[in-house]
């Protein structure tokens, strides 16, 4: 029985269910272990050996499911598979859950399942066991999902966010604040026209050619929910080391810029989904830096600061005009304000 | 961005701070009014850079910050009513009343909803015709006459579920109380750039008149605000006290005569009471009773429980100016960004937020 | 107070208007400023625009600097 939207009888585990599975989460993510349809994907570990798995978890409850430059499933693969980027492990296979509010329309469900396996192809990764379940209307707000993510460490790979060193080099592969306005400019009562997509995109390419490029990386980071400016305060807290930034040198694209003064928000605090803050030994600054200007998602990269032992988990920024200011951790939400 | 980017330029900032240097020989103390204007000098470290015998300090003109806990927690009380949905600026969020915040309310099951512009509120209301609309209409000058609009447009389009609840306080006011209570040694005022672009600069003329004391209207650029305090600086030496219009961009003397005029005829004025500053006459502004239909407090009267300044808290001395955010015990300790426990720790101009979160590195 | 940001305004129907900085574009009002024109620069608060930016002004402000650096520099040739 075809519906056009979500029934509660879809996640019932019955006859409907079985035919959810098959015509929109099979036909779109198809592969050998998904087909399979057990309890759960088996696979060989590849030879020789992994000498470490990498595994990750994530949910993702962002609305509106679809914004500029992306959707919720996008958001979901990626995500997962950046997660799995920052500790240098190659990603491999995700598990997607999804819990779906009743009266979902079905044909967004199908864009968003053909939009993770798109992402899925672009990543090199594959989607290969999955969960449904539907609520009461109101009981979700039409979708979450929630993901798990392996991968596999090669030898020699050691990146932490405890192994931040003082005279390590802070680089960011490219422009700040893209993600959270794009979703933002979506959000009812708060309508503009922001021109630019989100930049959600896989960084699993982008981290390959960095670790090839030679020279110690100690940490990654992508600057998920609270933007750059708190990933930055985790890594000082996590290495006990202190990280001054130079405002002149943070890329920031003019469209953000102008609604971030419009809405009266730092991009430093704005979440981003495709950019990524690299720590590395200073040797390693030119080799890197140059390997991730080739990419895709590395054009813009630039060196943003350094890392000092003065005082311990602290972050600070030089400003324009050469005064120091510290830079805290995001309190709560960043809010418009007109004040 | 234009007319934006021209006002940050290191160069021009560096040659203007040499200025103020060469200028100023006796110690002075100025205050910035406008919270706008504590949070940009805080975000650019204007502070740092200026000479040290220039020392500002933050007024009392965030309009967050002054609202009083009654009218606060009869804003909360208003969002929790059945079939009301409260529309406000994010600014007013996270501000504590005695019983929690806005935030802990919608958490709660109250349907609040930030607002960018009071054009939103209105899309709301009209999109939601089987509830009630209530805008929490905070802020000085510059912000009414948007309310004022808002209201308007409602009448003509005979908007049956739009309300609001005018807290609007009037600056001027404001400032007369700092001065006449004469707590603080001030040389000069720098003016609010904003409030100024629609009362004028010739609403200050009572500063020199009255009070011998100078006053600078500024924009909130870096470039605009030195220029302010270089004008004060200036005319301090050389022992003049008139008003300086720093921000000829915007500013006219006469100010924005359609928007006063909405104010005018939408809100009448009358005394209300300041956080930190009691009760000041001709202060605030109500709606008049032409306008009845669109007052939130009259068609929704909650019942709200006489509050208590919450103890140890010294917001009320650090918008009169008497104190600094580190005089507060609870600075820093109890009272954090986290935890906020006055308004002048929440609010985005909030001499406290300032003070923690652009504090010198 | 008070955030507003320059703005250009690109189009303008009765009170409403559309404003662009930084290659955003946003629905405004223009209800305060009737004399606002297409291409004129103006100051948003809270989705209204509160002031026309004069343009003259502006380049004054901005040439400012020198003849300020050049009246203290006569100043402190005279002594005074």
């Amino acid at each position: 029985m075809f519906s056009d939207t979500i029934l509660l009888a879809h996640g019932s585990g019955g006859r409907m269910t079985h035919d959810l599975i098959g015509e929109v989460f099979h036909r779109h993510l198809g592969n050998s272990l998904l087909a399979a349809q057990d309890d759960a994907a088996v696979w060989v570990l590849s030879s020789p050996g992994p000498e470490r798995i990498a595994l990750t978890t994530d949910s993702y409850v962002v609305s509106p499911i679809f914004f500029p430059g992306g959707d919720i499933g996008r958001l979901a693969v990626c995500g997962t598979v950046n997660d799995l980027a920052m500790v240098g492990a190659t990603p491999l296979y995700l598990t997607a859950g999804f819990i779906l509010e009743e009266g979902l329309p079905r044909a967004d469900l199908e864009r968003v399942v053909a939009s993770m396996a798109a992402a899925g192809r672009q990543a090199g990764v594959k989607i290969v066991a999955g969960d449904t379940k539907v609520v009461e209307r109101g009981g979700a707000d039409l979708m979450f999902i929630t993901t798990a993510g392996v991968g596999e460490v090669p030898k020699g790979v050691c990146i932490s966010g405890a192994n931040v060193q003082p005279g390590d080099v802070a680089i960011l592969s490219g422009p700040v604040g893209v993600h959270g306005l794009a979703v933002m400019s979506r959000r009812e009562g708060l309508e503009f026209s922001f021109p630019l997509q989100s930049d959600c995109a896989p960084l699993n390419g982008l981290v390959s050619e960095m670790l090839k490029a030679g020279g110690p990386i100690h940490c990654l980071r992508d600057p998920t929910r609270g933007g750059l400016a708190t990933t930055l305060n985790e890594i000082a807290g996590q290495s006990r080391v202190e990280i001054e930034i130079d405002e002149v040198c943070i890329p920031v694209s003019e469209e953000v810029r102008a609604a971030c003064e419009m809405l009266g928000l730092d991009p430093l605090y704005v979440a981003n989904e495709g950019k990524l803050v690299a720590f590395v030994a200073p040797d390693a600054e030119r080799p890197v830096l140059e390997a991730m200007r080739r990419q895709r998602y590395g054009q813009q990269a630039a060196v943003i600061g350094r890392v000092t032992c003065a005082h311990p988990g602290r972050v600070v920024m030089k400003t324009l005009f050469g005064a120091h200011r510290i830079l805290d951790m995001l309190t709560g939400e960043q809010l418009p304000r007109i004040c | 961005m234009k007319y934006v980017d021209e006002y940050r330029s290191p160069e021009s900032i560096g040659r203007l701070l040499a200025l103020i240097g060469r200028r100023s020989r006796n110690p002075v103390r100025l205050m910035e009014f406008c919270g706008g204007h504590t949070h940009a000098i805080f975000r650019f470290g204007l502070r740092q850079l200026l000479p040290p015998t220039v020392s500002l300090l933050a007024g009392p003109g965030c309009p967050v910050c002054v609202t009083s806990q009654p009218d606060l927690d009869r804003a909360i009380a208003l969002s929790r009513v059945r079939g009301i949905t409260l529309t406000t600026f994010g600014d007013m969020l996270r501000v504590p009343g005695s019983t929690g915040t806005l935030q802990e309310a919608r958490a709660e099951g109250a349907d609040v909803r930030v607002v960018y512009s009071t054009l939103d509120a209105l899309s709301i209301a009209r999109d939601n015709a089987d509830r009630e609309i209530v805008f929490l209409a905070v802020g000085f000058e510059t912000t009414a006459p948007s309310v004022a609009a808002a209201v308007l447009t409602a009448e003509d389009e005979g908007l049956k579920n739009f309300s609001i609840l005018s807290l609007h306080k009037l600056t001027p006011p404001a400032m007369r109380a700092i001065l006449d209570a004469g707590e603080v040694a001030l040389s000069g005022i720098l003016g609010p750039g904003h409030v100024t672009t629609i009362v004028g600069s010739d609403a200050w003329d009572f500063l020199s008149r009255e009070y011998g004391m100078p006053c600078a209207v500024a924009g909130f650029e870096p470039l605009d605000i030195l220029m302010g305090v270089y004008a004060l600086v200036d005319g301090i030496e050389s022992g003049s006290s008139e008003v300086v219009n720093a921000y000829r961009r915007n500013v006219r003397r006469e100010g924005n005569l359609q928007a006063r005029q909405a104010i005018d005829r939408v809100f009448c004025v009358r005394a209300t009471e300041w956080r930190g500053l009691g009760t000041l006459p001709a202060s605030g502004l109500f709606l008049r009773d032409a306008f009845c239909g669109f007052d939130a407090a009259s068609r929704f009267p909650v019942r709200v429980e006489p509050a208590e300044e919450p103890k140890g808290c010294l917001c009320g001395d650090v918008l009169r100016g008497r104190a600094q955010p580190p005089d507060c015990p609870l600075f820093g300790r109890t009272c954090s960004p986290q935890h906020p426990i006055g308004p002048c720790m929440v609010s985005g101009e909030g001499a406290c937020a300032a003070h923690i979160r652009y504090r010198e590195g | 107070m008070c955030l507003a940001v320059p703005t250009k305004v690109v189009r303008i129907v009765e009170d409403e208007a559309e404003a662009e900085i930084g290659g955003l574009f946003r629905r405004i009002s223009v209800a305060f400023t009737p004399e606002a024109r297409v291409g004129d620069y103006v100051l948003i608060h809270a989705g209204f625009a509160i002031s026309v930016l004069d343009e003259n002004s502006a380049r004054e402000s901005l040439g400012l600097l020198e003849e300020m650096e050049a009246g203290l520099g006569a100043q402190k040739e005279t002594g005074s």
